[in-house]
C-alpha cells in the first residue's frame, strides 16, 4: 500500500508542475486582460474628462489648451499646475441655466421613476401570480421590446403624441376632446417616453422578487381577517422591497442623464442635463465646459450608483 | 392557482402589454402606408421599402452598423466572459473592488458621459475618429452587459464537474473548453446577442466617438427624424425590428431545443 503511494506521488508531481504553471499564467491573464481594458477605456477617460474640465477653452482642434503636460518635464508640469483653474465650474454656478438643468433632470427622473413603478408593479404582480406554465412566455414578452431599438421606440411615440397624431385622432373621433391635446414637446411627453422605454428595467427585478414570495403568508393574513389592501401593504410590498429598490435605481440613474427622450419628445424648450451637455459639446463646441458638466453629473449620480453597486453585490451574495 | 390569478391581474397584464407593443405595431403598420403623411392611412403600399433600398446613405450606414455590431459584440463577448470568470472565481485579488466597480458602473452610466470621456481619450492618444473608435467604444460598454449575463450563469455552475475533470487529469485549459464552456455557452450566446443589439441601437456613444465616413444607422435615423417623421424611416425601423425579432426567436428556439435535449440526456443517464 505504502509502496504504491510512494511511487505514484512523484509521477503526479511532475505531471502537475507544468500544468500548474500554465494554470497560474492563465489565471493571471483572465484577470489582467479585462482589467487593463477597463482601466484604459473606462477609468482613464474619466481622469481625462476631469483634467480637461480644468483647462481653458481655445479655438483650435482639439478646442482646449492642454493642462498638466509632461512634455516640458517636471518644471513644465508644475507650471501647468498653476494654470489649473476652476473657471468652468464657476461659470456653471454663475449661469442659472446649468443649475436649473441639473435640478430639472433630477425631478423629471424622480417623477418618471415613481410613474414607472406604479405602471410596472401591477404588471410584475400579475406575471408572478400567473400560472407557472405561461410565466416564461410572459417574461419573454416583457424582454422582447428591450431588444428593439431604443431610438425606434422613442420615435414611434412622436407619431402617436403629435397634435395631428394618432392619440388625438382617436380622442377627437370618440368625442372625448374637442381640441387636440398638446403633448409632444412638453414634459408629459418626456414622462411617457421614460416610463415606456424603461418599463422592462422596472418589471424584471420586481417580478423576480415577487415570484420568490410565499403566497401562503397572504392567505394566512386574510384568514386572520386582514383586508386585501392591508395584506398588500403589510406583507407583499415590504417583501418585494429589494425588487422595488433595484428597479427604481435601474430607471432613475440612466433617466437623469437621458438625452434621446428629452431631445425627441421634449422639444427645444425642455431643460435636461444630458441635452445640455450634448448641446455644449456639439453646438457650442465648448469641450471644457461640457467636461465640467459631465464631472458634476457624475458626482450627482455617485450616491445612487453606489447604492446600485451595493444592491448588485447583495444580489450576488444571495445568488451564491 | 387560477383562483389567485384574478381578473385584476389579467387586466393589468393585458393593459401593460398593450402599452408595450402598441407603439411598435403602429410603427410597423404605417410603414406600409401609401400616403406620405405618417398618421393618415392611404392604402397598402411597399413603395417606402423600395425607396429605402435606393437610399445610398442609409444603406451605407446600415453596412457600417452591421460591421461595428459584429466586431464589437464578438470582442466584447470574449472580454465580458473573462470579466465574469474573474468576478465569480477570483474572490480575492488586489483591486477587486475597483474591478467590480468598473464592470457594474457602465451599466448605469449616462451615455453622454461615457461617450464624451471616450472621445476625449481618443483625442488625447491621437487616434483618428471613425469606424475603429466606434467599435472600441462599443466593446467597452457592451462587455459589461456580457459580463453580467455570463456571471449569472457561472454563479449557478456546478464546480464539481470541473474538479472531476481535473482529477481525471485534464489540464485547466482543456477543462475550460470541454466542460465549462459548453455549460455556460447559452449565456455567452445571449451575451453576444445583447451586445450586438446594444451596439446596433446606440446613438449617443456613436455620435461622440464617430468621425467622418463612419455614420451608423441610428445616427442617420436620428438626423432624419429631426427633420420630420417619414414613412421611409418607419420602413427602416420595421426592417431593424424584424431582423432582431427573428434573431431572438431563433435563439430562444435553439435554447429550448438544447434544454429538452439536456433533460432527455439526464433522464437517460438516470435510467442507464
Amino acid at each position: 500500500m505504502t509502496d504504491i503511494a510512494a511511487t505514484a506521488a512523484p509521477s503526479t508531481e511532475t505531471a502537475t508542475l507544468p500544468a500548474r504553471l500554465v494554470k497560474g499564467f492563465v489565471n493571471r491573464l483572465v484577470i489582467i486582460i479585462p482589467y487593463l481594458w477597463l482601466l484604459f477605456f473606462f477609468l482613464i477617460p474619466f481622469i481625462i474628462v476631469f483634467k480637461i474640465s480644468l483647462s481653458q477653452t481655445a479655438i483650435s482642434m482639439p478646442p482646449y489648451t492642454p493642462v498638466l503636460d509632461f512634455k516640458d518635464g517636471v518644471a513644465g508640469f508644475l507650471a501647468g499646475f498653476r494654470e489649473l483653474n476652476f473657471d468652468n465650474y464657476t461659470w456653471l454656478t454663475q449661469d442659472a441655466l446649468y443649475f436649473n438643468a441639473y435640478v430639472t433632470s433630477l425631478i423629471i427622473a424622480a417623477i418618471s421613476t415613481i410613474l414607472t413603478l406604479i405602471v410596472g408593479y401591477p404588471i410584475a404582480y400579475g406575471m408572478a401570480r400567473a400560472p407557472a406554465t405561461i410565466r416564461p412566455t410572459l417574461l419573454m414578452l416583457v424582454i422582447l421590446p428591450f431588444w428593439t431599438s431604443f431610438l425606434i421606440r422613442v420615435y414611434a411615440w412622436i407619431g402617436i403624441l403629435k397634435p395631428e397624431g394618432l392619440l388625438n385622432q382617436v380622442l377627437l373621433a370618440t368625442g372625448l376632446i374637442s381640441q387636440p391635446l398638446v403633448i409632444l414637446n412638453t414634459y408629459t411627453a418626456i414622462f411617457i417616453g421614460i416610463v415606456y422605454s424603461y418599463l422592462p428595467f422596472m418589471v424584471l427585478p420586481l417580478y423576480s422578487s415577487l415570484e420568490k414570495m410565499d403566497y401562503s403568508l397572504i392567505e394566512a393574513a386574510q384568514d386572520l381577517g386582514c383586508p386585501p389592501t392591508g395584506a398588500f401593504w403589510k406583507i407583499t410590498f415590504p417583501l418585494s422591497l429589494p425588487g422595488v429598490v433595484a428597479g427604481c435605481l435601474l430607471v432613475f440613474i440612466p433617466a437623469v442623464g437621458e438625452f434621446v427622450i428629452p431631445d425627441l419628445l421634449g422639444g427645444s424648450q425642455t431643460l435636461m442635463i444630458g441635452k445640455t451637455l450634448w448641446n455644449e459639446f456639439f453646438s457650442n463646441r465648448d469641450w471644457p465646459v461640457s467636461s465640467a458638466v459631465a464631472v458634476i453629473l457624475l458626482l450627482v449620480l455617485t450616491i445612487p450608483i453606489m447604492f446600485f453597486q451595493q444592491a448588485q453585490a447583495k444580489a450576488q451574495e444571495q445568488g451564491r | 392557482m387560477n383562483s389567485t390569478w384574478s381578473r385584476f391581474n389579467i387586466t393589468s397584464i393585458v393593459l401593460g402589454f398593450a402599452f408595450l407593443y402598441l407603439p411598435i405595431v403602429l410603427l410597423i403598420v404605417f410603414s406600409f402606408n401609401e400616403s406620405k403623411l405618417v398618421t393618415v392611412w392611404g392604402g397598402f403600399s411597399t413603395k417606402w421599402y423600395v425607396s429605402l433600398f435606393h437610399n445610398q446613405g442609409l444603406m451605407d450606414a446600415t453596412w457600417v452598423t452591421a460591421r461595428v455590431g459584429v466586431i464589437s459584440a464578438t470582442v466584447a463577448t470574449v472580454l465580458g466572459t473573462l470579466a465574469a470568470i474573474t468576478l465569480t472565481r477570483y474572490t480575492r485579488f488586489r483591486g477587486r473592488v475597483l474591478f467590480s466597480g468598473m464592470v457594474f458602473a457602465p451599466l448605469v452610466m449616462p451615455e453622454v458621459i461615457t461617450g464624451l470621456s471616450l472621445l476625449l481619450l481618443f483625442v488625447a492618444v491621437g487616434l483618428d475618429r471613425g469606424f475603429f473608435t466606434v467599435a472600441l467604444a462599443h466593446i467597452t460598454f457592451t462587455m459589461c452587459f456580457v459580463a453580467v449575463v455570463v456571471q449569472s450563469r457561472l454563479v449557478s455552475f456546478d464546480r464539481s464537474l470541473e474538479e472531476a475533470a481535473m482529477d481525471l487529469g485534464a489540464p485547466p485549459v482543456k477543462t475550460f473548453f470541454q466542460i465549462t464552456l459548453p455549460v455556460i455557452l447559452p449565456a455567452i450566446i445571449s451575451g453576444w446577442m445583447l451586445a450586438f443589439t446594444l451596439s446596433l441601437d446606440d446613438l449617443v456613444i456613436a455620435s461622440f466617438t464617430s468621425g467622418p465616413g463612419a455614420t451608423t444607422l441610428p445616427m442617420k435615423i436620428y438626423s432624419q427624424v429631426r427633420l420630420g417623421v417619414t414613412p421611409e424611416i418607419n420602413a427602416a425601423c420595421t426592417i431593424l425590428i424584424a431582423v432582431v425579432a427573428i434573431g431572438v426567436i431563433i435563439a430562444s428556439i435553439a435554447n429550448k431545443r438544447r434544454e429538452i435535449q439536456r433533460q432527455l440526456d439526464e433522464q437517460a443517464a438516470q435510467r442507464g
